[in-house]
């Protein structure tokens, strides 16, 4: 188990590469002189000059990169220009806003998508069968956005049980230290403020999980009908088992082995920042942090954010791999 | 003779597909005694798995279903059984093995896990307990090193270990029968002997019935004690394996024999019988084996023949055995 995670760790290093070269070349692709644009039209010969030699551009390429490199292994992940403010520390809040919002829409999804892909694989052609997979064709095919007004019409506006945007009351801001509010809220002891963020979560991890949840449970249902075909069920059912053990235990682990795939590149693609969902909600998260810059043309955010994107999304792609390996004991790599 | 452990009366286990409903076994009767061997012959589609996975309940319903007769387990009927006495009976009275060692097991457990779990079905141990009996167990068939097996995967193992497994958790629970469902067909010949030896040292130390499914003549001539000969759904004959492989009576059983390849034989080319097994229909009019029986006449493709008692147990299905039909019965055994 330990060689294969080494194993897997060193195969991330050309990953890595491909992707600090991908970032890097965004402010060279830019047309025109990087220093020019940073400054902007009215800037003087003068200006650009110096901030070419501060940014090191006057550098050949591989010199930059490897500087570029040097940096991000130090943490370091360049300057903001709208705020000047230091991005690797600017970034936190929005990736711990987001990494909230995408863990509790996850778990909303696997909890749900699962149990029903199960179920419904269980009881194949039953009217919670034929009513699970509707709803799930429903699921991905409705656009998330159509979701979340409807969510915040219903809940919020008509019915007014739940907030319609935002991670917390404005009025009572959190003293924030790990950035992660319900976690925060709880090492405060404050259960009560713990509560208002949860319900902060419920409308946006829906929206945010709904399609998620529908593909896993398409996905676990195909899953568990193949694998209950297969001769190892038959035995199991000839050793006396009842239909829980058989389900829970020997059909769902093998299932799950193609519905970890879809799991991690879902969690992948939420991490990344849903831009729809946290511009509705107004949530502070990393989709809407890259979005901004793009309007602001903060090239050194947008570099930055893509390269953490990234980073996260290649991370989940190894667990699922270390995953694979805890499910299934004949992956050899 | 012994008492009998179980008794099969007209077992009709019928399969309702798209294509209309097909009777995969047709009234099938036999007994199996205590301590006795019992193999049930035929080619593939002659319904002999889904008469010994009818028996554990073990068919996939829907599209199966047994529609008519019983199935005497120690005088229950386990055609009315619940599916909860099953759950009792299964692994624990009746033990079933199967003919495909590499996918029978499941590949993300390990060995000892899965054995455990045999174990602990239906005996109230600890899981220590549990593992010492799951290493006895696998000492007991034949593996070595049994206390490292316990922690490998399936994948670990060879095509005949894994039968060995099988066998051994199958045996876990000493149940009264074992069915077999074809052991040794995926298995390369030495090791085949292998498994069949294991299986006469079971039988005899443990006096445990086995009903061996297969469609290898010489597994039956091998261990069994009596034959059930199957086809397209139906037993067409049956008797002790001594008097059936010298003198079978049945037309397919005779043509069975003939196409089995005889080491010091003069022939040049291997008999087979022609066609194929005919797909069981629930409206076929007449004998089922009649399109491909070299004796068959006018009668046989008009009515279904039915059992003809031949004494000392044995049994056949064959018009050739009727009074009027005797002579002609007597021409087709001395041509053979």
């Amino acid at each position: 188990m330990v060689t294969y995670i080494l194993r897997r760790l060193l195969m991330l290093i050309p990953v890595l590469i491909g992707m600090t070269l991908i970032t890097f070349s965004i402010v060279h692709l830019i047309p025109g002189n990087p220093a020019q644009v940073i400054l902007g039209e009215t800037a003087t010969a003068d200006a650009i000059a110096n901030l070419e030699k501060t940014m090191g551009l006057n550098e050949p390429y591989f010199v930059q990169y490897w500087n570029y490199i040097l940096d991000i292994l130090q943490g370091d992940l360049g300057t903001s220009l709208r705020s000047k403010a230091e991005i690797s520390s600017e970034i936190l809040p929005y990736i711990a806003a987001t990494f909230e919002l995408t863990l509790f829409a996850m778990i909303f999804a696997i909890v749900v998508g699962v149990n029903a892909g199960i179920i419904s694989a269980w009881k194949q052609n039953s009217w919670f069968d034929l009513a699970a997979m509707l709803i799930a064709l429903i699921g991905v095919s409705m656009p998330v956005f159509w979701l979340a007004l409807m969510e915040q019409w219903i809940f919020a506006q008509e019915l007014g049980w739940l907030p319609a945007y935002g991670r917390q009351d404005s009025k009572d801001p959190i003293a924030a230290i790990t950035h992660l509010y319900v976690l925060d809220s709880l090492i405060h002891l404050d259960f009560a403020r713990a509560g208002t963020i949860l319900k902060h979560l419920i409308l946006p991890s829906i929206a945010l999980g709904t399609i998620p949840m529908a593909i896993i449970a398409r996905m676990t249902r195909s899953s568990m009908l193949e694998v209950m075909k297969s001769d190892y069920i038959r035995t199991v059912r000839a050793k006396g088992s009842g239909q829980f053990l058989v389900i829970y235990k020997h059909a769902l682990k093998n299932a799950m082995i193609p519905v970890i795939t879809v799991i991690g590149l879902q969690t992948g693609v939420l991490l990344g920042g849903a831009i729809l969902t946290e511009t509705i909600f107004s949530w502070p998260g990393v989709g809407r942090y890259v979005y901004e810059a793009i309007n602001y043309r903060d090239y050194p955010v947008i570099q930055s954010g893509i390269l953490v994107i990234a980073f996260i999304f290649v991370m989940i792609n190894l667990v699922v791999d270390i995953l694979y390996k805890k499910l299934d004991p004949r992956i050899k790599y | 003779m012994a008492e009998a452990i179980l008794e099969l009366k007209e077992l009709s286990t019928h399969f309702f597909t798209d294509s209309g409903e097909i009777p995969a076994v047709d009234q099938v009767s036999f007994t199996v005694h205590k301590g006795e061997v019992v193999g049930v012959v035929g080619e593939s589609g002659s319904g002999k798995s889904v008469t010994s996975l009818s028996i554990l309940q073990l068919i996939p319903k829907p599209p199966g279903k047994i529609v008519n007769g019983s199935i005497f387990y120690k005088d229950e009927n386990l055609a009315k059984a619940s599916e909860k006495r099953m759950k009792k009976i299964r692994g624990n009275e009746i033990s079933m093995i199967f003919q495909e060692p590499m996918t029978s097991l499941n590949p993300v457990f390990t060995i000892g896990n899965q054995m455990r779990e045999a174990i602990r079905i239906h005996q109230k141990v600890s899981k220590q307990t549990a593992t010492e009996k799951a290493i006895h167990m696998l000492k007991v068939v034949g593996i070595p090193r049994a206390e490292d097996i316990v922690n490998e995967y399936p994948h670990q193992l060879s095509g005949g270990m894994r039968q060995r497994v099988m066998i051994a958790m199958a045996m876990s629970s000493e149940p009264s029968l074992l069915i077999a469902d074809e052991p040794t067909t995926a298995l390369d010949v030495t090791i085949q002997a292998q498994i069949l030896d294991l299986m006469k040292k079971i039988n005899k130390e443990e006096q445990t019935s086995i009903l061996l499914i297969t469609h290898d003549l010489g597994v039956v001539a091998d261990i069994c004690d009596r034959v059930v000969v199957m086809y397209s759904g139906q037993v067409v004959e049956q008797g002790t394996t001594r008097e059936i492989l010298k003198d079978p009576k049945h037309p397919y059983t005779q043509g069975l024999i003939r196409s089995l390849p005889k080491l010091h034989g003069k022939e040049k080319k291997l008999y087979s019988i022609p066609g194929t097994v005919a797909r069981p229909r629930k409206d076929h009019i007449g004998c089922r084996f009649a399109p491909r029986c070299e004796f068959a006449f006018e009668r046989c493709f008009k009515e279904n023949p039915q059992i003809y008692n031949l004494g000392e147990g044995r049994e056949s299905r064959c018009f050739l055995h009727s009074k009027q039909e005797g002579e002609r019965l007597k021409d087709v055994t001395t041509n053979t």
